[in-house]
């Protein structure tokens, strides 16, 4: 009883502390940056009293970034967890499994083919929500072996190779593409935050606001399945159904969230895996801690983007692949 | 052995006319139609016409970039795939062409005057580091990483050195000429490059066919290749650098082209056996075929525009990529 008591106050504490963290580093990037917007005009400014170009800065261009960066990494790590607890493997991650990829050149057919209109951003989401999920269909079906079964690494290798093969099939797109055009794809690819605005947030935000509480009703669900098949079968789930299901909440949320920040990998990996070493591998823990986590990671990084490098600073994706690739070398090095 | 030999140098000297069917086909197809016969001129004689200019000036230094850069790309394979008994084994997808990218971004921004000389060094040097990279994680844990883990490790490497390429392209406004590079495959090759290219690609397969039997014993294993009395880590190291040579100088050349040096081989093995001594010639001309093949097809596939060769690779290679993973790729 003591035990579960102070691993729940280890929970309370973990998701405050990171509660204070993304605050934090909300007042720093506001403050901080190419425009200088100096700590004591802060507040000042948030209540309406700062000069017009003040409230540009702030709330025209820093506040929108933030909160889809903030509300990206959120949906990353959610998609990470989720499919890392399906596959019952550390190594998932929307990314490195194609899915980014596959939303990636269904929005490079959308942005080059189809007759671009005023309204055309809002159709995103849903264009690469479409792609996503058809890659993710064909992952699934190349690693699915009739004896055996799933094996985990395989689907993780099957992504690898299919976003390797989708990454060429961009390449031919793009080669047959207007100058202009090719210049947004590419850095949409690098993983750019271009939809930094508040029409984009709202093009975000319903995916998460449906999908995560989805998840938090579905929690007993995830904590059977991450056991073996037969066991949860045993306890009568109805595996193959709730299966499909998570997998499309996981390939939406990584598919809209790409749709606004481009391609970014590996905060679907990290994120889960650092909240299961923090709170442990109960998805009730993890989840919410890991949701935290993966939106202040991609607000940290995008932050350390924009001021690393004067004037164009990094693409947030650039920052994150620095800092995830050698984790995942870890992650590779350490598990069995 | 004898009543195997036999058919193994008549397979030689079938792909060896088969290359260069290939190699006249690839001349004369494209946006502009060539006649047969003026192929033949220009590849045996003097004689000059508007058509022979056409060839001797832009088909013939094109096709025979595509066709070293495709043999050496399946040379280095096939050599990684036996010096690391891993089926998975390719220069695209164990980090050196990301490596190589890296290496070309730094030149692209910081060099005052690029020269292909450099361009080439650079590549070398980057695709050691990179190969270095991978195979330095995956010989951390005892025994070594399984081919999936290290093909893994390759892909995180991959992502790390491309995202450091991008900043570095980025910031120094570069972008647009590396990525020219990187997947320009052989638009613009020049007599001149290619008195560079050729002179390596040819020494690195002459000497990996050299070391063939070496391979084949390593290919088995490494305890065995001990007891045999092979000095593993010196035979290693040279078979090191011959992969790092083959595959910097494509990148060099051509920029990245994936799976290439993972299709070739298997195909060979396909072929002539298990012998590397057989495989290497015989992944040599193989790869050939298939780079002119697919630059063929690029050329003409949206003629008069040119589709990128490095994308056909990639398209045609994933199939193949997934067919030897759902082995388990446990046969080398």
């Amino acid at each position: 009883m003591i035990a579960s008591r102070s691993v729940k106050k280890r929970l309370g504490w973990t998701i405050a502390s990171l509660i204070v963290l993304i605050i934090f580093t909300f007042l720093l990037g506001s403050a901080v940056g190419h425009a200088s917007l100096s700590f004591n005009r802060l507040l000042p400014t948030l209540m309406g009293d700062g000069t017009a170009k003040e409230n540009i800065i702030l709330f025209s261009i820093r506040l929108p970034r933030m909160l889809i960066t903030l509300l990206a990494g959120m949906a990353l790590a959610l998609s990470g967890a989720i499919l890392q607890v399906i596959t019952r493997n550390d190594l998932a991650d929307p990314g490195l499994l194609g899915i980014n990829s596959g939303a990636g050149v269904a929005i490079a057919l959308y942005y080059l083919f189809a007759p671009v209109g005023e309204k055309y951003a809002s159709m995103f989401p849903l264009v690469a929500l479409l792609g996503g999920l058809l890659t993710a269909a064909i992952i699934y079906l190349f690693s699915y072996q009739r004896r055996i079964g799933f094996k985990p690494i395989n689907l993780v290798l099957t992504g690898v190779g299919f976003s390797m093969a989708l990454s060429g099939l961009m390449v031919i797109l793009i080669s047959s593409a207007d100058r202009d055009k090719v210049q947004f794809i590419i850095k949409w690819l690098a993983g750019n935050i271009w939809g930094a605005d508040w029409p984009y947030i709202l093009t975000l935000l319903p995916w998460l606001v449906i999908i995560v509480p989805f998840i938090f009703f579905k929690m007993r669900t995830l904590n059977v399945i991450s056991l073996d098949d037969s066991v949860s079968l045993g306890l009568g789930t109805r595996l193959q159904r709730e299966r499909l299901l998570l997998i499309i909440a996981a390939v939406a949320l990584a598919a809209s969230a790409v749709s606004v920040t481009g391609g970014i990998s590996f905060i679907g990996l990290m994120a889960p895996h650092i909240a299961k070493a923090l709170v442990g591998p109960r998805s009730q823990r993890f989840i919410p801690v890991s949701i935290l986590l993966g939106g202040w990671l991609l607000l940290i990084a995008d932050f350390i983007g924009r001021n690393v490098a004067y004037p164009d600073g990094l693409p947030a994706g650039v920052v994150v692949a620095l800092i995830g690739a050698p984790y995942f070398v870890f992650l590779l090095y350490r598990t069995k | 052995m004898k009543n195997r030999s036999l058919p193994f140098a008549l397979t030689m000297i079938g792909l060896a006319a088969l290359l260069f069917i290939t190699l006249v086909a690839s001349i004369i197809l494209g946006a502009k139609d060539i006649a047969v016969i003026n192929v033949l001129r220009a590849l045996f004689t003097d004689k000059i016409n508007d058509q022979i200019l056409i060839i001797k000036e832009i088909r013939l230094p094109r096709e025979l970039a595509a066709l070293f850069v495709g043999a050496a790309l399946a040379v280095s394979g096939a050599i990684m795939q036996g010096m690391t008994r891993n089926p998975l084994a390719d220069p695209g997808l164990l980090g050196l062409s990301a490596g190589a990218n890296l290496a070309l971004a730094i030149v692209m921004a910081f060099a005052v005057k690029v020269s292909f000389m450099s361009i080439i060094v650079a590549c070398f040097v980057g695709a050691a580091v990179g190969a270095g990279l991978v195979f330095g994680i995956g010989s951390l844990k005892n025994g070594g990483f399984s081919p999936v883990r290290l093909v893994l490790a390759g892909s995180a490497v991959s992502a790390f050195l491309y995202a450091v390429s991008q900043g570095i392209a980025i910031n120094f406004k570069v972008a647009k000429d590396v990525s020219m590079w990187t997947s320009g495959g052989f638009v613009g090759s020049s007599w001149n490059q290619l008195s560079l290219v050729i002179p390596i690609v040819a020494i690195g397969i002459a000497v990996s066919i050299l070391f063939s039997k070496q391979v084949t014993v390593l290919s088995l294993n490494e305890d065995v290749a001990t007891g045999l009395g092979q000095r593993t880590a010196l035979i290693k190291a040279i078979l090191f650098i011959l992969i790092v040579m083959l595959a910097g100088v494509s990148v060099a050349l051509a920029g990245n082209l994936i799976f290439v040096g993972l299709m070739v081989p298997h195909m060979a093995r396909k072929l002539v056996g298990v012998d590397y001594k057989r495989i290497i010639p015989a992944s040599a001309i193989m790869g050939a075929i298939f780079m002119l093949g697919a630059d063929t097809v690029a050329r003409i596939i949206n003629a008069p525009f040119e589709t990128s060769v490095a994308a056909i690779t990639a398209v045609l290679g994933i199939p193949f990529f997934l067919l030897i993973v759902n082995k388990g790729g446990k046969r080398i």
